[in-house]
Formats: C-alpha cells, sequence, structure tokens
C-alpha cells in the first residue's frame, strides 16, 4: 500500500494535468465522486452527518484488523468528489497514521479556489471528524 | 441617459472584469446590486470633502453634510411617494426596518391573544422578528398558504383575517419565487379589520413603482444595497400618525429632545428612530442611486427586465430536467430553478465555472422551500444591465450541465 504521502502526490499530480481550468476540474471532481462505494442505506443517519458542511455529508468509521475503514457520502455530487479524495488518501490506514497526516494535497490543488470558503470550512469538519474517529481508535487500542 | 444596456453597463465598473478566466454575468442581482460610479465617487467625495457629523455642528461643513444627508431623506421620501419626508428612517436595511416595528409597534399594540399574519413566502427576516415578538407576548403568528406556482391563496388569507389580526407583514416581491403579491388587496382587507400593514418591499423597490399613499400600506422596508447602492442601509417608512404614536427603538444621542436623569424626552420622528451617528456617507450616496433609477425610470427599468425573464423562461423551458420554482403570473425578474438529479449547490459551482454568478440555496426562506419539498432552487435574477447575450450564455451553460443527469 503506497504511503499517505505517496497517495496525496498522486492527486497532486493528476489535478496539476487539469491545469487552471475550473470547470474541467469540477467535471473531474464530480466523477470522482462516483467511484466512492455505495454508503449503506442503515448508516444515512442524523449521527452519522457532519455539522459544518453546507450540503450534507455522511460518514462513518470502522476498525477492520488494526486499520480504520471511512465510508462517506453527500447529496452533491462536488462534495462527493472531495470527500472521496480524502477517503482515498485515508481510509485503509492505522489510526495513528491518520491523526498524523498533514494533509498538504488540499491546498495544493486548490480546493479553496474551486469550492468557495463556505464549503472549505465543510471540509475541514469532515478531516477533523475523520482525525477524530483516528483518535478514538488508538485510544481503545492502546487500553 | 440614453437607454441602452452598453451605456448603462459603463457605469458599473465592477461589470468589466473576468472571474476563472471568463467574462463575469453577474445574475445574483436579488442578492445585491452592483453600484452605478456616481455612487461609488458619491461615497468618496462626502470623505474627501465633507465628512462632519451631522445635525448639531455649526461650522461648514456640517451644515454641508446635513444638508446632503437631509436631502436623501426627501429624495427617498419622493421615491415611494410618502406624504411627507419626516415618514423616512434610514436603518441598517429590511431586517433592521422590520425589527424596529416589531420592537417598537409591536410591543405597545400587539398584545396576549392578537395575531399577526405573514406569508409561506417570506424571507426570515419577517418570519423571526414576529415569532420572537409573539414568544415575548403571547401574541399568535398565522401563516398564510400559497399554491403549487408560488402565489398566496387569496380566500386562505381572508379566512386568517379576524378582529385579533393587529398586523399583516408580507413582502411585496418574493426574493425566491419573483411572485409579486397582490397587496392593494391584501392592504385593503387588512384595514377592513383594523389591522395594519408592513411591506418586506426589500424586492419590489427596484423593480416597481411604489406609490405608498395609493398603497395605503402603514409601513414598508426596504434596503440600499438592492437599489444600486450602498450595503447596510435600510429604509423604513411609516404613516407618521403610526409613527408618533411608537415608543422609541434604541435609546441615545440624536433621538432625544432633553435628557436629564429625572426624565428624558424624545425627538421629533423621524430622529426619535434614529439614535447615534447614522451612516452619513452611504444615505449620502444612496441619493446617487435613487438619481440612477429615476434617470431611467422605473417603466423601462422593469420593461427591459422583464423582457430578459421572458426570454430566460423561453430558453430555458426547452432544457431537459429543467424545473421551475416559483411560475406565478406576476413576477419581478427572478428566475428559480432546480435540475433533476442534481443538488443546487453542484450547479451553482459548474455556473460559477463559467463566470456566471447565480444563488443557491434556500435563500433566507426555508419554510418557502418545505412548503415545496426541496432543499434549495437555483436563482438567476436580473438587473437593469444584464443583457440577452448574458441570458443566452446563462440558458446554454444551464443546458450543458442538466445534460449531465438528463440525458
Ligand atoms: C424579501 C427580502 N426581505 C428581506 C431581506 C433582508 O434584507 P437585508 O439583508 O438587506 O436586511 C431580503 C434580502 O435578502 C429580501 O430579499
Amino acid at each position: 500500500m503506497s504511503t499517505i504521502q505517496e497517495v496525496q502526490d498522486e492527486i497532486i499530480s493528476e489535478f496539476e494535468i487539469l491545469g487552471d481550468d475550473k470547470e474541467s476540474t469540477i467535471y473531474y471532481i464530480m466523477e470522482l465522486g462516483d467511484g466512492l462505494p455505495e454508503f449503506p442505506e442503515a448508516e444515512r443517519v442524523d449521527e452519522n452527518i457532519i455539522k459544518g458542511c453546507q450540503s450534507k455529508v455522511w460518514l462513518t468509521a470502522h476498525e477492520v484488523d488494526g486499520r480504520v475503514i471511512f465510508e462517506a457520502d453527500s447529496n452533491t455530487d462536488i462534495t462527493k468528489g472531495l470527500i472521496s479524495l480524502l477517503v482515498r488518501v485515508l481510509s485503509g490506514r492505522k489510526p495513528m497514521e491518520i491523526s498524523n497526516a498533514d494533509l498538504y494535497f488540499i491546498d495544493k490543488i486548490g480546493m479553496g479556489n474551486i469550492i468557495g470558503s463556505q464549503r472549505s470550512n465543510g471540509l475541514a469538519s469532515m478531516i477533523k471528524q475523520m482525525k477524530f474517529y483516528a483518535l478514538a481508535f488508538q485510544a481503545k487500542q492502546n487500553a | 441617459m440614453p437607454f441602452t444596456i452598453e451605456s448603462i453597463r459603463e457605469h458599473f465598473p465592477v461589470l468589466h472584469q473576468e472571474v476563472h478566466g471568463k467574462p463575469l454575468i453577474y445574475l445574483d442581482n436579488a442578492a445585491t446590486t452592483q453600484k452605478p460610479k456616481q455612487v461609488l465617487e458619491a461615497l468618496n467625495s462626502y470623505y474627501a470633502n465633507d465628512n462632519a457629523n451631522i445635525h448639531r455642528g455649526a461650522h461648514a461643513l456640517a451644515d454641508r453634510a446635513t444638508r446632503k444627508y437631509e436631502n436623501t431623506r426627501t429624495m427617498v421620501g419622493d421615491f415611494i411617494n410618502a406624504k411627507e419626508e419626516a415618514e423616512i428612517i434610514f436603518t441598517k436595511g429590511t431586517t433592521e426596518s422590520i425589527n424596529l416595528v416589531a420592537s417598537t409597534f409591536g410591543r405597545k399594540f400587539i398584545q396576549k391573544g392578537d395575531e399577526v399574519i405573514i406569508s409561506t413566502m417570506e424571507h426570515h427576516s419577517n418570519i423571526v422578528p414576529w415569532q420572537m415578538l409573539c414568544e415575548a407576548n403571547g401574541a399568535v403568528l398565522r401563516v398564510i398558504p400559497i399554491s403549487e406556482s408560488g402565489e398566496i391563496i387569496f380566500d386562505e388569507f381572508e379566512k386568517l383575517l379576524s378582529p385579533r389580526t393587529k398586523l399583516v407583514s408580507i413582502v411585496h416581491a418574493s426574493n425566491s419565487l419573483g411572485t409579486i403579491n397582490p397587496v392593494k388587496a391584501i392592504i385593503n382587507r387588512a384595514h377592513a379589520v383594523g389591522a395594519k400593514v408592513l411591506l418586506d418591499g426589500a424586492q419590489s423597490t427596484s423593480h416597481l413603482e411604489i406609490d405608498v399613499q395609493d398603497l395605503d400600506c402603514d409601513f414598508l422596508a426596504f434596503s440600499a444595497h438592492k437599489l444600486y447602492g450602498p450595503t447596510g442601509l435600510g429604509v423604513l417608512y411609516g404613516k407618521r400618525e403610526i409613527l408618533e404614536q411608537m415608543p422609541p427603538y434604541q435609546g441615545g444621542g440624536e433621538m432625544i429632545k432633553e435628557v436629564t436623569f429625572a426624565k428624558t424626552t424624545y425627538n421629533e420622528i423621524p430622529f426619535k428612530f434614529e439614535a447615534g451617528t447614522p451612516n452619513i456617507a452611504d444615505v449620502i450616496a444612496f441619493g446617487e442611486a435613487l438619481n440612477f433609477i429615476s434617470g431611467l425610470t422605473k417603466p423601462l427599468i422593469k420593461a427591459h427586465e422583464d423582457s430578459l425573464l421572458a426570454y430566460a423562461v423561453e430558453l430555458t423551458s426547452k432544457i431537459k430536467g429543467f424545473i421551475p420554482i416559483g411560475t406565478a403570473k406576476e413576477k419581478v425578474s427572478v428566475l428559480s430553478f432546480n435540475i433533476n438529479g442534481m443538488h443546487p449547490f453542484d450547479v451553482g459551482v459548474m455556473l460559477d465555472a463559467k463566470g456566471i454568478a447565480v444563488r443557491t440555496g434556500h435563500h433566507c426562506t426555508q419554510p418557502l422551500m418545505q412548503r415545496f419539498g426541496i432543499e434549495g432552487t437555483v436563482r438567476a435574477s436580473f438587473a437593469v444591465y444584464n443583457t440577452k447575450s448574458e441570458v443566452e450564455k446563462f440558458a446554454e451553460s444551464v443546458e450543458r450541465i442538466a445534460k449531465i443527469k438528463n440525458k
């Protein structure tokens, strides 16, 4: 499995190919969302909604063999595409890797510019929640 | 001023720019309109030449600033045909104007068991102040239902009226749907049961000719920034006999006649309601916005905007998956819609990528969105400086976007 850094660099170079054209970037992000695994209907409940997002985002985390598996969904295609990137970078990793991750790819691909500052806040809450889950699993493993 | 759109656009520096490498097409005018050069220059000139605190100074600058400030009050009075300029109160905006009425007229004249009527299509600023009032004093809020086309159901309104009705507070033109409400008939019927009427004119004042004497409304609230004027400034019109009976809003300087520790007496209207140093520069600049509008005349502005809306409706009606929200017969130039299978936010971001500025979401009218069972809409709203070719680019872009999910 590639490292968090390797996956981020992969994403950065994919976005570099798209260049400055906002339109193609958005279409690309929307397509990425299609790649996200189907979100389990049973998990589509209020407790799994992330606060701070204007569009709705559902997020769950499960521990499998000491690794954290994230599942996520959104009711908007662009947000869904963006969270698919986070899932791609963080899902399937050890809790400590996740909680310590420096997610520099977000700035590098110009996410704030793409989605506007309000959505960026939503994304920040999404990341906070992912790290929070990771810390919780970490605490459990250490207990 | 000759009425060619190109010459009008020349007055708006902000329109001449690119966003995301595309020429800006600004279709978010219901949120706020852009400002003509005259307004920008007036702001600058006030601070460069006239800046002084008004009303109290004995010097030349104070006198000049006071005259210009009060001149705008006279112009606003003319703009809505108020009987006298003392009936014009400057506020921060529509929101503060409505809150002022709720906390002064409301506290004095609306008691436990009394009723306030609003409609389903109100902006939050014409819902929440009344909910707060009702919570505080035990009055009851009643809501006029609307039809599928986004028009109030007049029979239902009449059924809500009773001697308990103290106030009908209703939007003149809906910011989310564009619907122009039959306010004259509403005012007539409300007055027949002894209720007063407040009109939320935030969206109507920029498009429709307003004559408060002919309408006979008791209050009219609106915002300068939707009228090609500065932000953070608004107007409350009220009939003199009602304003005089209302207690003051905020306490402070300007609003008093005499202060002693034993007792304070209050100034005359409108000053009774303008505590503290007002927004002098923006008031003065707002005068230039009103000049700009009266130079073009409202009928010409409306005719142009109506033709843009009609064209937009015509072009978008052919788009597969296009769902218009709000199809009232009488509308201001607002086109709210959804695309089948798509979230309004996605549509908005994709339009932005084409340089087209629209608004997405609930537009501060969540109960209205609940009525239609939707989360929000995409809203394009047209102003006097928009062009047919902009409408075409907008419609083309919407069509391309709609195709993603509606093949
Ligand atoms: C119908 C309506 N009412 C009230 C308001 C509030 O105006 P402001 O924010 O300028 O106070 C708006 C502005 O969005 C509006 O469209």
